[in-house]
């Protein structure tokens, strides 16, 4: 039989492989070639002359030699190329003679094995005969009437109450488990509420990024943009969920170079503008500011977003435009919030309304 | 300009460092009340530093001689920009010292931003178009060499890094990606004082850090983590370009695997 | 009576094994209680064919073994835990920073454990090689047909391998808690806040509570080495007795047949070859981590939600995931009913990666359907052979490799000097038309090699002697294949495409006119394997032209009387 037909489905080309011949068909000529049989065993160097075989072996047991070298040189290296304290230097020689030399012995092992596998092991080619996966038609007529039997003596069938019912428990028994995982996060608590609030309320001094010192709008030159979180965010429980929520950049361009919407003209202090740092996309920090563009530009997936034009996105994944601070200064010259955010920052959620679009 | 009622950074400073002082509200207050009255002055940059030393008149004019000979075709004759080339009406020595001094300037040719090259003038040369521009309207002047040393606290220098320039420049400096085809370039092997002017000047698109964003302290202290970071060896071998997971992947596909799939062509191979 | 107590007596004193000496004792001892020999004698003569592509899974296997190994090194002394310490370690620049002490016992095992920055290193290097070999592992299995019948659940297993692989790699990822990794956690948490209706809630579980919360390392560090793991090694376990149960594919060849396999036995030179490659993998892995750094935390620093580094990408397997969010076009997000909000920016790439997927797992079923194939096939297919599959492989490549390469586009894009924004807009084109271009071409190369393939088989290989005949003319002399050569290129299958037949109430489903179609393109332009007629007539052609040189095609020449010539290759069914 030529080629990998050893089942069924097989036509020869010269019968009549037209309507009958069944799905799947594969079609053999009748004058396909035969498999010429396994080629005539080829001698190696090795079997041939004694002398290379004695060499080879001495190769291998050379490299099994080096191996334990190496693993001697890498206990020394431990020791000898300790690493001390504050010195990067000794990290890296530790790491590199100790990695090489275990290398070393580890490579030497491997080439020996295999060598002595390629060219010292008897090579001559064996063919095992491969069997149907499925089982003989015996096999599988005694299974099937074990399964019979099994289920005439249990009366798995016959006792359908039996039956029906213990199905039902054993779906009703994982259904507590659900329940068991509700308190991975705390009780109490509305998750779509809380992202839509941030730290920012009424009167909170925006404050540099992260030693939380107070900014004054007279700081905020031209060109500048500054890294901000909430004055006092240290104080918070929660300083990393909080911060996450309520970074911002703040920036200060011309008025004149502020498109800015009905509703949103107090927004701005004299051409200072503030706006969340969360992409809308997925949340990362759209931290990239170019001063002369006015472009936002986040590094993660390159959303890009236009100061100009109230933080709206002109390319990349993100839809909605960075939420925009309301800001204002304190009567000591400081910027301050004049609330939170007028809608929730960072990525969409299912729970996000659509009339936070002011 | 620095504030002095700021505080040592840490990632929460005042958990650790106790609730702010009394007193410091006091001269919050005080420093609030001075600073309320010169808020008028938004527009100025108000963060323009002193010249480090008085220029002499001899340097003004080779200055201004070179100037008109090199930069007037774009900036115009009396620094007041063209079509080619934006003012130069407080830019300051600062701003002439790193665009020329990094060979940004003069521009060869037009592209999405100017890039680093060979530097075309002499030091001397340099100092004295710094001296000629600072002179016609003042600007940041060129940093004081206290604040170029890298003694400073890499520790603090390294979190403000992250937090002020690593977006652009890689947490390892290596430079990153603006868009429509500009860059931020890589860090390593730019002076303290480029690295100083950077950030005092914002060239390009780079935003400016004045002095009440990044006091010189702060600037010293990024500066002396940027060459912590350069000159300390990298402890786990080579760095492959300190580009991240990108590099890493595509080393282990080329080399790593390229290897792999090397060895067990030998090992499947049959022996002579 | 007697009978019974002399069974008796033999099982008091079972019969001697010949082995003697310690290891004879040993390896009786240990039969009496395991039964042993039965399992060596079924297992350790059993053969393994020989080619470089069937090590890959096996490399595959190594690379768990070694991240085991060291992965168990930095489980005692990695904490998993998000509490805040101040660092107070040995690298100069984050020395007084508070951060958590999973970052802070890194930057131990960084600094001050000897060996443990290699070990880290040999952990996350042999990771990324575990992914690569495994997806290599996937590709030869694909284009070889070796998925077919009996092997269909097998490629499931090996697939759901992979997808675990990569559980594996992107919860450790995150375990360090570095500001890279906590950048790549926000993005999970971005993409399943996107989900609908469940997003919010999954998101405020999973990190109990807002993110970043105070406990997603230590829930992924649970996952990381114990759970993903766990099911690993079961599924590994279980991909091996299918190995066995099924043995190993083979490519076809002089004297191997659907119903042998040809190589060499476990014991000793396919054992030795196995041990070989663990060390060879294991010693190439500490080479590269002793030699080039991984993941430098200490240059990210802490995780704070504020800072981002640029170039902030996943390892690279994940990479397919991350090109997907950025191929978006801007403005994919509506709103439902004024109330929900349907993100389509990060519901898009889910979908297109989910059907990429489903595709792959699925794949040999979809084929089988397709062909009406339910032979067992043990002879791995030449790529070229079956030109749609392979054409579909390298459609598939392309798909995967757009977002693949479209994740380190701001890289390209400050690299090669362009801007990112063509880089994307580029990347695009390709996901979308790249596919079918691919598809083509490839479908189109698999054809001309099968064609160069009959050439060879007919003709022989062009030796580059030309030799001047005696009426003037050049030809060049073809060498021809011996018998073992030729068999190789002409030991495949030609395949009919399905025919519609009414089923049993003489009627014909619209599902059975579909499969026709879809096995028609399948089958369509293919070259059937040359034949002993096809051969013969070829030389009975240029027989006076060959013949003078190579007498051994004189025997052919008599054969072709009478012989008519063998099916032509059919261009269209």
């Amino acid at each position: 039989m030529a080629n990998d037909g050893s089942g069924s489905d097989i036509v020869r080309a010269d019968s009549s492989h037209g309507a009958d011949a069944s799905p799947g068909t594969a079609v053999i000529a009748a004058d396909a070639f035969e498999n010429p049989g396994l080629p005539p065993h080829r001698e190696r160097v090795t079997d041939l002359d004694p002398k290379a075989d004695r060499r080879h072996e001495r190769v291998v047991s050379l490299l099994f030699y080096l191996s334990i070298v190496f693993s001697v040189a890498a206990i020394a290296a431990y020791f000898a190329i300790p690493i001390v304290e504050n010195d990067p230097w000794s990290v890296r020689l530790n790491t590199l003679f100790l990695g090489l030399s275990i290398a070393g012995a580890l490579l030497s092992i491997g080439v020996g094995t295999v060598h002595w596998g390629k060219a010292l092991m008897d090579n001559a080619e064996r063919v095992e005969m491969r069997h149907q996966t499925r089982g003989t038609e015996e096999t599988r007529a005694r299974s099937v009437e074990i399964f019979q039997e099994a289920d005439k003596e249990s009366g798995f069938s016959r006792r359908s109450l039996l039956r029906n019912s213990l199905i039902g428990a054993l779906v009703a028994a994982p259904l507590p488990a659900i329940f068991l995982f509700r308190d991975l996060a705390p009780r109490d608590n509305d998750p779509a509420a809380m992202l839509a609030h941030t730290a920012w309320k009424e009167g909170v001094r925006l404050a540099r990024d992260p030693s939380g010192t107070p900014i004054r709008a007279a700081d905020v030159t031209l060109g500048s943009v500054f890294h901000v979180i909430p004055e006092g965010l240290e104080e918070s429980e929660h300083y990393l969920e909080e911060k996450a929520k309520a970074a911002v950049l703040l920036m200060r361009l011309k008025p004149e170079d502020l498109n800015v919407s009905p509703g949103r003209e107090t927004w701005n202090y004299d051409g200072i503008v503030a706006y969340s740092k969360i992409c809308t996309h997925v949340g990362c920090p759209v931290a990239l500011y170019e001063q002369q563009t006015h472009h936002l530009l986040c590094p993660c997936h390159q959303s890009q977003f236009d100061i100009k034009q109230e933080a709206a996105v002109i390319f990349g994944p993100a839809k909605r435009p960075l939420p925009q601070l309301p800001i204002s200064v304190d009567s000591e010259g400081y910027l301050v919030a004049q609330s939170d955010f007028h809608e929730p920052v960072g990525p969409s959620y299912w729970e996000r309304r659509g009339d936070y679009d002011v | 300009m620095p504030s002095p009622q700021r505080m040592p950074s840490s990632r929460r400073p005042s958990r650790r460092r106790g609730r702010r002082s009394p007193l410091a509200t006091v001269v919050l207050l005080a420093l609030g009340l001075v600073f309320t009255g010169s808020s008028y002055a938004l527009f100025t940059a108000t963060s323009a530093g002193d010249a480090a030393t008085a220029a002499s008149q001899e340097s003004i004019d080779h200055g201004q001689k070179l100037f008109a000979a090199n930069c007037a075709t774009c900036h115009g004759m009396n620094l007041e920009g063209t079509e080619a080339g934006p003012t130069l009406l407080g830019v300051g020595a600062a701003s002439v010292d790193f665009q020329v001094g990094t060979g940004r300037m003069p521009l060869a040719n037009t592209g999405p931003q100017a890039p680093e090259k060979p530097v075309m003038f002499t030091e001397e040369d340099i100092q004295a178009m710094a001296d000629y521009v600072a002179s016609v309207s003042p600007g940041p002047g060129i940093p004081e060499e206290e604040y170029l040393q890298t003694t400073g606290d890499a520790t603090r220098g390294a979190e403000l890094f992250r937090i002020n320039c690593a977006m652009c420049h890689n947490v390892a400096g290596a430079g990153g990606a603006l868009t429509q085809g500009k860059y931020a370039p890589a860090l390593h092997g730019t002076s303290p004082k480029h690295i100083y002017e950077a950030m005092t000047t914002g060239p390009q698109n780079m935003p400016v850090f004045n002095d009440a964003n990044l006091t010189p302290e702060d600037k010293r202290d990024i500066i002396t983590a940027l060459k912590y970071q350069e000159e300390a060896p990298s402890p786990g071998g080579y760095e492959l370009g300190s580009l991240g997971p990108v590099a890493e992947g595509l080393f282990a596909w080329v080399f790593g695997l390229g290897a792999i799939v090397a060895l067990t062509v030998w090992i499947t191979a049959r022996s002579n | 009576m007697t009978t019974t107590s002399d069974t008796r007596n033999d099982l008091r004193t079972p019969p001697r094994t010949q082995q003697r000496g310690v290891v004879g004792a040993v390896s009786n001892y240990v039969d009496e209680r395991t039964s042993i020999s039965g399992f060596i004698k079924l297992m350790a003569r059993k053969v393994f064919p020989d080619h470089w592509s069937f090590m890959l899974g096996e490399v595959a296997l190594w690379c768990f073994v070694i991240i085991l190994l060291s992965g168990t090194f930095l489980t005692f002394f990695f904490q998993a835990s998000m509490a805040e310490v101040e660092y107070d370690g040995s690298y100069v620049p984050l020395k007084g920073l508070e951060m958590s002490a999973a970052m802070a016992s890194t930057l131990d095992i960084s600094f001050d454990v000897r060996g443990g920055l290699l070990m880290r290193q040999i952990h996350h290097w042999a990771a990324l090689l575990f992914i690569a070999t495994i997806m290599l592992h996937m590709a030869r299995v694909f284009f070889t047909g070796a998925f077919r019948k009996p092997r269909e659940l097998n490629w499931v297993i090996g697939f759901l391998l992979w997808i675990l692989a990569m559980g594996e790699g992107f919860t450790g990822y995150s375990l360090p808690d570095d500001l890279l990794s906590g950048n790549g956690l926000r993005i999970i948490d971005g993409l399943i806040k996107g989900i609908p209706v469940v997003g919010t809630w999954t998101s405020y579980l999973l990190f109990g509570g807002e993110f970043p919360g105070t406990q997603i390392i230590g829930r992924l560090y649970t996952l990381h080495i114990l759970l993903l793991p766990a099911v690993i090694v079961a599924l590994i376990g279980l991909h091996m007795v299918f190995l066995i149960v099924h043995k190993h594919t083979q490519f076809a060849g002089p004297g191997k047949t659907n119903d042998n396999v040809v190589g060499y036995p476990i014991l000793p030179v396919y054992g030795a070859k196995m041990a070989g490659t663990f060390f060879l993998v294991f010693g190439v892995i500490v080479a590269i981590a002793g030699l080039f750094t991984i993941n430098p935390i200490w240059n990210y620093g802490p995780y704070d939600p504020s800072p981002v580094s640029a170039g902030t990408q996943p390892d690279w397997y994940i990479g397919f995931a991350d090109g997907a969010l950025r191929l978006v076009p801007p403005g994919w997000e509506f709103v439902l009913f004024d109330t929900y909000t349907v993100s389509m920016n990060i519901l898009a790439p889910i979908i297109a990666i989910t059907l990429w997927i489903v595709a792959v797992m699925f794949y040999p079923f979809i084929e089988g359907w397709i062909t009406g194939d339910k032979r067992e096939h043990h002879l791995a297919d030449r790529p070229r052979n079956v030109p749609t599959r392979t054409a579909l492989g390298a459609a598939g490549i392309v798909y995967y490799g757009a977002m693949f390469v479209a994740a380190s586009s701001d890289l390209i894009a400050t690299h090669f000097q362009m801007s990112m924004e063509n880089v994307i807009w580029a990347l695009q084109f390709v996901f979308i038309v790249g596919p079918f271009i691919a598809y083509f071409i490839t479908k189109r190369i698999c054809i001309a090699l099968q064609k160069k393939d009959r050439e060879m088989a007919l003709h022989g290989y062009e030796s580059g002697r030309i030799v001047r005949l005696p009426g003037g003319e050049f030809v060049e002399v073809h060498q021809p294949l011996d018998e073992y050569e030729r068999w190789r290129l002409v030991s495949f299958n030609d395949y009919k495409p399905l025919m519609i037949r009414p089923n049993a109430r003489g009627q014909i489903s619209p599902f059975e006119r579909v499969r026709a179609v879809l096995s028609r393109w399948f089958f369509e332009d293919r070259i059937a394997p040359v034949t002993r007629g096809e051969l013969e007539a070829s030389h009975g052609a240029h027989g006076h032209r060959e013949g003078a040189n190579e007498p051994d095609l004189h025997q052919s020449e008599l054969a072709t009387a009478g012989q008519g010539v063998g099916a032509p290759p059919h261009t269209k069914p």
